[in-house]
């Protein structure tokens, strides 16, 4: 006994080298992280997945252009104020002041009500546009494989679909459109900057050139630094999920402090990755408030040798003076929405990186093919199977079980028996050769089909925190209560129905975890057969309840079968005993098939040596 | 744990004071720090102001008069403000890297405190609280508490901006100054409509994000299960509908949020206008210059900067003070098992353990437990056998001590279980549950658990535990790392590895619930034999169906319906005890016949 099924594929990720779409990377995980995608590539494919985002973005535009404009209502009040209304040709015009006052106070309300229009359009536009992406990421999740769902720590597939996006609201709200704004204010500056000077709107640019320029370097080191924060926010959320989930491991072996330690430790690592992007945004920001100081400085210095030649006055240079702030303003603002959005980048990549992970399991959808009711046949054709950078776990194993039998698995831990129950249900594909039901690929079979007949009972069934009959329901979902007990009967659970304080409307707990393990596999084996599948595959699906009752459900299960087609894993062989035919994997091969009266007889045989310490442990 | 409407509502701006007081206290320094350098930035910033007036004042209009200038005049100009841009540069990296230094820091105690405390709180606790939400409370509700720290000091500093452009208008013009000041009420009065509308909304989204990740995390745990249902659809409609409701919930705080924001950068706007008509009237008066006019405006345009900082920080209060609210929530929550001061009793290689009337139910409803007692010598070993939920896995509970009985007690060598010392019990025992977790980190900090133990103890212990051979096959061996909850391992290997853990710290008394039921019979009764070597001479208590294991055991507990229906060696049970031998014979009887007709016959 050395290796097993999952041991080899997982624990050696780094190993993939197949062209295979799906990447492993240094954290073991095959979701795509998304981390090589570049900012503007990132919004457009960001854009591509929330098209509600775009949804009257002119509109908005136009709205922020105009809300914009409020901003220099005041700028030109007070130089008209001093050049027309105090020192205008024919001494001080109170009259014109007042006018001028009267047109501003309107141009406020209109230029604040288009800034409420924008803002509110805003919200509502990014809030839906990440709804979809939300439920987009979190359908996905579903849709990917389970090898893929399983290397990605649970904590961090939640906070992709969590905070992630909301790093990306917040972005979104504050930030893309008023990135736009600050361009669009930078360029009107501008333009009224050449108006009245063309000399000083010169001075202006250079002295922020450098800042201009720097910015693309601070951008990357900034996307690498919250690349980092997001990924230690995915590590410490799953040290932080340990306490919770493992609380009674955590309790029982009086690890508290090591626990602790080890989600300090996460803890920490976030704080100082978090602190060291904040280095970066600092610096970059700092620089901007430097450039301001030089253009100040350099407009009222030019501005008075321009004087000196004539070409500027008092108040014109004193309302470039203002106009400088109306450029910095935005630049600073722009610098501080580019950079703070490195993390929302960062997080959207995140996002995105879920709905780029493929979906390898690809449903034929409506052109797929239906699976006929009735019992299936079940046919695997030289069927290979490895996980991705190991060795196959299934080696060409050419099978056919006839409709309407019972077939028992057997074989050592580790000999391939679980694969073979995935390639079964089509929670895998074979890397070679192909698995048909009734004849037809299950990789052509419509998804929704599939599911309808052929219904895998896993060895932990989870429960959703419910009632059990809610789970239970989840095989049928119009069962009614009278439907739930009929079936509980039927696989002779009735009594243990009854005996439970609040029979169906018990509460199951968290993952279930107010029944024991034993009662769980019950409501899995009630939920699968509601489901009525005409394929039932079990998983161990009944190693955690008593010898009796496994005998007493197998025995309902037997009649229960008839006329279907039924697939059992199980180390307990009272279950290939009683099938009406037991196939024997051993290494990744079928070694042995046929009856257990037969097979049991071939002395020296895989399957004689597991029955023989199979009788001995029940002190036969 | 509704915590919206936990308390009438005070003012939302005062408890959201009152919560940055809180990172005031715990992070003085850092605080100082970051707020000494934002007046820095908000004196420079009005200093910049001053630069303009007096460069206007000395360099500007002297110059456009006299239509010349010295080259020191220029110079002057040119330091003076290059020299208040660099400290202000300064007090910027102040202020920024302060404010992000503390609001991480506030941040990491949280989350350690929070987290201290779900290793505190009692099993009971847990099972009361939904996995997402607690997973929320230490993320973003966290996040959501410690939010307004990072616009804090530049409010603060803006403070000190707003007081000096104050005396600088006053000093300007006393009357145009007061006509300025206007402003201040009417921002006071925006915020105070703006809170009270937006604080329920920001309550109920922040509780909705947690809901949303309690389904999203349920939903992925459960992956498995929605795949082979095929309940892709019906999961996402349940997501759906949790998303949509914070969706729009998010849609009407924006809406809030977009009357606010305009008004308040309008307020200063209107200030200004306000100022220049009484202003022109003044100048044409003779009672003010032009030039205090241009300042007075200048500086109410300035002041306009602080005031939305203000409000940015107050905008910030309704989150914050939720979050903070439903940390403090977890961070208050009592009922912290209580301890002794015993330390562990140490003697031989197994421990004496007297179970005696033991009483226990969950939700008070059905016992699940009722009068059991018995004892168990050091060194022996008892298997527990009873059907399915016949209130095994309680008893495994209690003697690891996760809950503590309603009635009766479990004494280790003459020592009840609750005058022991916080840790002294593991010490002593190690129960191996049915269900193995395995923590996100490497073989060998899975086994060891941080107990000082030798890389030879571990192998010995895996291999007790029949799990060196694929342990051994793991590409790093003991440092192969294991990923959350080991889901890169089977079923079968997990609770291998949690036996292996329990083996390794050479416990007085073991527990296995239903510890092999995921591995096979060949492997399993290997793992009995070497767990007969390996750790002979331990008490072992047993949760046991297979007759291999049973048969093992000195006596035999048969638990029926939560109490002790029969104790003897299993040949004595199997002779006298018809549902005894029906439940352990259950796999011999060959044929189908109906359950309740299996007779004593039946048996080895």
């Amino acid at each position: 006994m050395s290796t097993t099924e999952h041991s080899t594929e997982e624990a050696r990720p780094e190993t993939v080298t197949t062209a295979a779409t799906v990447r492993t990377n240094a954290q073991g995980t095959r979701m795509e992280t998304g981390e090589e995608i570049g900012a503007m590539d990132t919004i457009r494919r960001g854009l591509r997945f929330s098209p509600e985002l775009t949804e009257g973005f002119w509109g908005t535009l136009t709205l922020a252009l105009v809300a914009a404009l409020g901003q220099v209502i005041v700028p030109i009040a007070v130089q008209q104020t001093l050049d027309t209304g105090l020192n205008g040709p024919d001494g001080p015009d109170v009259g014109f002041v007042v006018t001028m006052g009267v047109a501003a106070f309107f141009g406020l309300v209109v230029t604040s009500f288009a800034s409420y229009l924008m803002t509110s359009r805003l919200f509502a536009t990014s809030e839906k546009g990440l709804a979809t992406l939300r439920i987009k990421a979190f359908r996905h999740v579903h849709d990917l494989p389970l090898l893929t769902q399983n290397t990605e720590r649970r904590g961090a597939l939640v906070s992709r679909v969590t905070s992630d996006v909301d790093q990306v609201s917040q972005f979104l709200v504050f930030g893309g459109l008023l990135l736009i704004i600050s361009a669009g204010q930078v360029l009107v500056a501008t333009v009224i900057m050449l108006v009245y000077s063309w000399q000083l709107a010169l001075v202006v640019w250079l002295c922020f050139a450098p800042l201009f320029i720097s910015i693309r370097y601070f951008q990357r080191k900034l996307s690498a630094a919250y690349g980092v924060v997001r990924r230690q926010a995915g590590a410490m959320l799953s040290a932080v999920s340990e306490p919770v989930v493992g609380a009674s491991v955590v309790r029982s072996y009086a690890v508290q402090e090591r626990t602790q330690g080890r989600i300090d430790t996460s803890v920490d690592a976030f704080r100082s990755a978090s602190t060291k992007a904040q280095k970066f945004t600092v610096i970059s920001f700092s620089l901007g408030g430097i450039s301001a100081g030089l253009a100040n400085a350099g407009v009222l210095v030019i501005g008075v040798f321009l004087g000196f030649t004539g070409d500027m006055t008092a108040g014109s240079v004193l309302a470039f003076a203002f106009l400088v702030t109306l450029f910095v303003g935005p630049v600073q603002m722009g610098t501080q929405i580019i950079t703070d959005a490195q993390n929302a980048i960062a997080s959207w990549r995140r996002v995105i990186g879920i709905l780029e992970t493929p979906g390898d399991l690809v449903d034929p959808g409506p052109e797929g093919e239906t699976l006929p009711r009735g019992p299936i046949d079940v046919r695997f054709a030289d069927v290979t199977f490895a996980y991705p950078g190991g060795a196959p776990v299934l080696h060409d194993v050419d099978l056919t079980i006839d409709s309407g039998t019972r077939v028992a698995i057997v074989g050592e831990t580790g000999s391939g028996k679980s694969t073979f129950a995935k390639l079964l249900t089509r929670l895998m594909d074979p890397s070679a050769g192909a698995v048909l039901l009734d004849g037809i690929d299950v990789r052509d079979i419509r998804a929704e089909s599939l599911r309808r007949s052929v219904v895998l009972v896993p060895q932990e069934g989870f429960l959703f925190n419910d009632t059990l009959a809610a789970n239970a329901r989840y095989g049928r979902l119009d069962a009614s209560d009278a439907d739930l007990v009929a079936s509980a009967t039927e696989l002779g659970l009735a009594d243990w129905l009854a005996g439970l304080p609040d029979g169906l409307e018990t509460k199951v707990g968290q993952r279930g975890e107010s029944l024991s393990a034993g009662e769980r596999q019950l409501v899995a084996l009630l939920r699968a057969h509601l489901a009525d599948p005409d394929l039932l595959v079990l998983d161990e699906a009944t190693s955690a309840v008593d010898p009796e009752l496994e005998m007493r459900i197998g025995r309902a299960l037997e009649r229960l079968m008839a006329g279907r087609t039924s697939v059992t894993i199980a180390h307990r062989l009272s279950t290939a005993e009683q099938a009406d035919e037991v196939v024997v994997v051993d290494r990744g091969r079928v070694v042995q098939r046929g009856p257990h009266s037969e097979l049991v007889l071939d002395v020296g045989s895989p399957y004689a040596r597991l029955h023989a310490s199979w009788v001995a442990q029940q002190g036969k | 744990m509704a915590v919206d409407q936990q308390k009438p509502r005070g003012s939302t701006t005062r408890e959201g004071f009152r919560v940055l007081g809180v990172a005031v206290r715990r992070e003085p320094v850092v605080f100082a720090l970051s707020t000494i350098g934002s007046v820095l930035f908000a004196v420079l910033t009005v200093a910049d102001a001053w630069v303009l007036g007096w460069s206007t004042e000395n360099v500007v209009i002297p110059a456009f008069e006299t239509g010349e200038i010295g080259a020191d005049m220029l110079w002057a100009v040119v330091a003076l403000f290059i020299g208040v841009a660099l400290l202000r540069a300064v007090g910027i990296v102040a202020r920024r890297l302060g404010a992000g230094i503390m609001q991480y820091r506030m941040q990491a105690h949280t989350r350690r405190a929070v987290t201290r405390k779900y290793l505190e709180l009692p099993m009971e606790w847990h099972q009361r609280h939904p996995t997402g939400q607690l997973l929320s409370n230490a993320s973003s509700d966290v996040e959501a508490a410690w939010a307004p720290i990072a616009p804090f000091p530049m409010a603060l500093g803006t403070v000190v901006m707003m007081v000096i452009a104050v005396i600088q208008m006053f000093a300007a013009d006393v009357v145009l100054a007061l006509v300025g000041l206007l402003v201040f009420p009417a921002v006071l009065a925006a915020n105070l409509i703006y809170q009270r509308i937006a604080s329920p909304l920001m309550t109920q989204a922040q509780r909705l994000r947690a809901e949303v990740a309690e389904v999203a995390h349920e939903s992925f745990d459960g992956a498995m299960v929605v795949k082979t249902l095929g309940r892709e659809e019906e999961e996402t409609a349940r997501f759906t509908a949790k998303v949509h409701e914070l969706r729009d919930v998010n849609v009407r705080a924006g809406r809030v949020r977009a009357v606010f924001d305009p008004v308040l950068a309008a307020l200063p706007s209107l200030g200004v206008l306000v100022v220049l008509a009484v202003g022109v009237e003044r100048v044409t008066s003779g009672a003010a210059s032009p030039g205090a006019l241009v300042t007075v405006a200048y500086l109410l345009t300035i002041v306009s900067f602080p005031i939305r900082a203000i409000g940015w920080l107050l905008g910030e209060f309704p989150r914050s003070v939720v979050g903070y609210r439903r940390v403090s929530a977890v961070l208050e929550a009592t009922g912290a098992m209580p301890y002794g001061l015993r330390s562990a009793p140490r003697g031989a290689a197994g421990a004496r353990l007297e179970v005696d009337g033991l009483q226990y139910a969950y939700d008070q409803a059905v016992p699940l437990l009722r009068d059991v007692t018995f004892t168990v010598e050091p060194g022996r070993t008892v298997a527990v056998v009873g059907a399915t939920a016949s209130g095994k896995s309680t008893l495994t509970s209690l003697l690891a001590r996760l809950v503590d009985p309603d009635a009766g007690t479990i004494r280790i060598d003459g020592v009840d279980l609750r005058d022991l010392h916080d840790g002294a019990l593991a010490e002593v025992v190690a129960v191996v549950p049915q269900t193995a977790f395995l923590f996100d980190d490497t073989v060998r900090g899975n086994v060891a658990l941080g107990a000082d133990v030798t890389d030879d103890e571990i192998w010995a212990a895996l291999r007790t535990a029949q799990a060196d051979g694929f342990v051994a096959a793991l590409p790093d061996g003991l440092d192969a790392q294991l990923g959350e909850r080991g889901t890169s391992l089977s079923g079968g290997q997990r609770q291998r590895l949690s036996l292996a853990r329990a083996l390794v710290r050479r416990p007085r008394l073991l527990v296995l619930d239903d510890a092999t039921s995921a591995v096979d019979p060949e492997v399993e009764a290997r793992i009995l034999a070497s767990l007969r070597e390996g750790a002979a001479g331990t008490t072992l208590v047993v949760v046991a169906y297979r007759k291999a294991t049973i048969a093992l055991a000195d006596e035999v507990v048969h638990l029926e319906g939560g109490h002790i229906a029969d104790r003897g060696t299993h040949r004595e049970l199997l002779g006298r005890n018809e549902s005894y031998a029906r439940l352990v014979n259950a796999y011999e009887v060959d044929a189908p016949v109906p359950p309740v007709v299996a007779s004593e016959g039946v048996q080895s």
